[in-house]
């Protein structure tokens, strides 16, 4: 049985979450004012870093369909914006699970996660806007445009913990947390990276496939002469 | 210059003689700002602590009707293509299109606030200047990507429901330091913020003219 690279990559990353999660979990000692609902930061941290580095990509992949025109990097843009946009989600999940027994709700009016969730609506109207048209090369320019502008909400999400006040955590350093906890936080944010990477390699093998087919596939036969009544 | 000079000129000459138009969108301004007003209802420290709010509300839904308008009106019967061989170049025809739709949405800022300064008894606690490049800088922040995203959706069937989707998400923070500014204005700046949420106002424009510039060119051949 033939195995791609990325399968591989996905199992070694899934391997690193779970032991990352297993020694954030029961190894790692509870943080200093949150206690163990800090834990959590082992799995929404590099869900955060990860999601954000794929939208990266997405930008990327837009540019670069914009300049090439070639469908890879168009495979690419939906590839990596699908992923981002599942991470992206699965980031106010937990964030909001996270808010619960810290701030007393689930959700609050703060600028990270306001600035967050509209980012969810940025990128999502990308694939919206790519259902709507059905001339690949159209598609590959609108959708390209539409994801390099979207990318601008990313800086605003990552700066937004500095330009407004805010009730997030702002920036840490490995420098401000303990050894114990910076250990396991990074194995999760490797693992998550090659979780993500396998997710959008075999998407973008997919979305490939389609847009090729769809270059490929045949004209439609020219419609029959009409009926003409003979005098 | 003379290209963004001679489409700003086309599209004057054509709301002039479509004034009409300019009324209704004006008229909606109004309504919309009517609607807030009686949906608060009559608590008058209410009204006056969101009015700025109300303001750029306002300003946002009457974008996304006159944004639409205003590129469809070049794609109908292809007219853009006879645009682009006249010949008008691509950042030319953004630049004039996208200044014709700021100068309609200054139009409809400077009609609006009368209205919330008398509906909603606010009053213009710091300099009437600041509020003027507030509406100046605010409005230029919602034409520029609007006028890119319009013209990105004019051919698609969807387009009424897809321009507010991806428009909105984007001048958040336009938005924010637009109804931010004007409250300062509209009732008083004691810790003098006003010049760090303007620079934020202006540091967008930036990034909206300059990126949407660039890439009008591609959405035009598209």
């Amino acid at each position: 049985m033939n195995i791609r690279w990325e399968s591989w990559v996905g199992g070694l990353g899934l391997l690193m979450l779970i032991g990352a999660h297993y020694a954030g979990l029961f190894v790692a000692p509870p943080e200093a004012m949150m206690g163990d609902v800090g834990r959590i930061l082992y799995a929404h941290v590099p869900t955060a870093w990860v999601g954000l580095l794929t939208y990266l990509v997405a930008f990327i992949a837009g540019v670069g369909a914009l300049l090439t025109g070639k469908a890879g990097w168009d495979a690419m843009v939906e590839a990596s914006v699908e992923v981002g946009l599942l991470l992206n989600v699965l980031l106010l999940v937990q964030g909001s699970l996270w808010a619960k027994p810290t701030w007393g709700v689930y959700w609050t009016w703060d600028p990270r996660l306001t600035t967050c969730a509209i980012m969810v609506v940025a990128f999502g109207v990308v694939l919206a806007l790519r259902k709507q048209i059905d001339d690949p090369a159209r598609r590959l320019t609108l959708s390209s445009v539409a994801t390099i502008v979207a990318f601008v909400n990313v800086p605003i999400v990552y700066m937004s913990v500095k330009w407004w006040r805010t009730l997030h955590q702002n920036f840490s350093s490995p420098d401000t947390v303990s050894s114990s906890m910076v250990t396991p936080l990074r194995i999760a944010a490797f693992g998550m990276l090659f979780l993500a990477t396998s997710f959008v390699v075999r998407r973008w093998r997919l979305s490939l496939a389609q847009l090729n087919a769809e270059f490929e596939a045949p004209d439609l036969p020219e419609p029959s002469a009409p009926l003409r009544v003979e005098d | 210059m003379k290209t963004v000079l001679d489409v700003l000129w086309k599209d004057a000459l054509i709301e002039w003689r479509a004034r009409a138009r300019t009324v209704a969108l004006l008229s909606f301004a109004y309504t919309v700002l009517l609607l807030f007003a009686f949906a608060i209802g009559p608590d008058a420290a209410a009204l006056r602590q969101h009015a700025g709010a109300y303001l750029w509300l306002g300003m946002l839904l009457c974008s996304t009707l006159l944004l639409d308008r205003t590129m469809r009106i070049e794609f109908e019967a292809d007219a853009i293509q006879r645009l682009l061989l006249t010949p008008v170049s691509a950042p030319g025809l953004f630049f004039g299109k996208a200044l014709s739709n700021t100068l309609q949405l200054w139009l409809v800022g400077l009609f609006s606030v009368p209205l919330v300064i008398v509906v909603c008894d606010a009053s213009l606690v710091e300099h009437v200047g600041t509020l003027l490049l507030t509406i100046a800088l605010g409005g230029a922040g919602l034409a520029a990507p609007g006028t890119l995203y319009s013209a990105m959706l004019a051919r698609l069937s969807g387009r009424q429901l897809l321009l507010p989707l991806m428009l909105f998400p984007l001048v958040v923070p336009v938005i924010v330091a637009a109804v931010k500014t004007t409250s300062l204005v509209m009732l008083g700046d004691p810790m003098e913020q006003t010049d760090s949420w303007m620079l934020l106002l202006l540091c967008f424009n930036l990034v909206y003219w300059s990126l949407c510039g660039v890439l009008f060119g591609r959405v035009v051949e598209a």
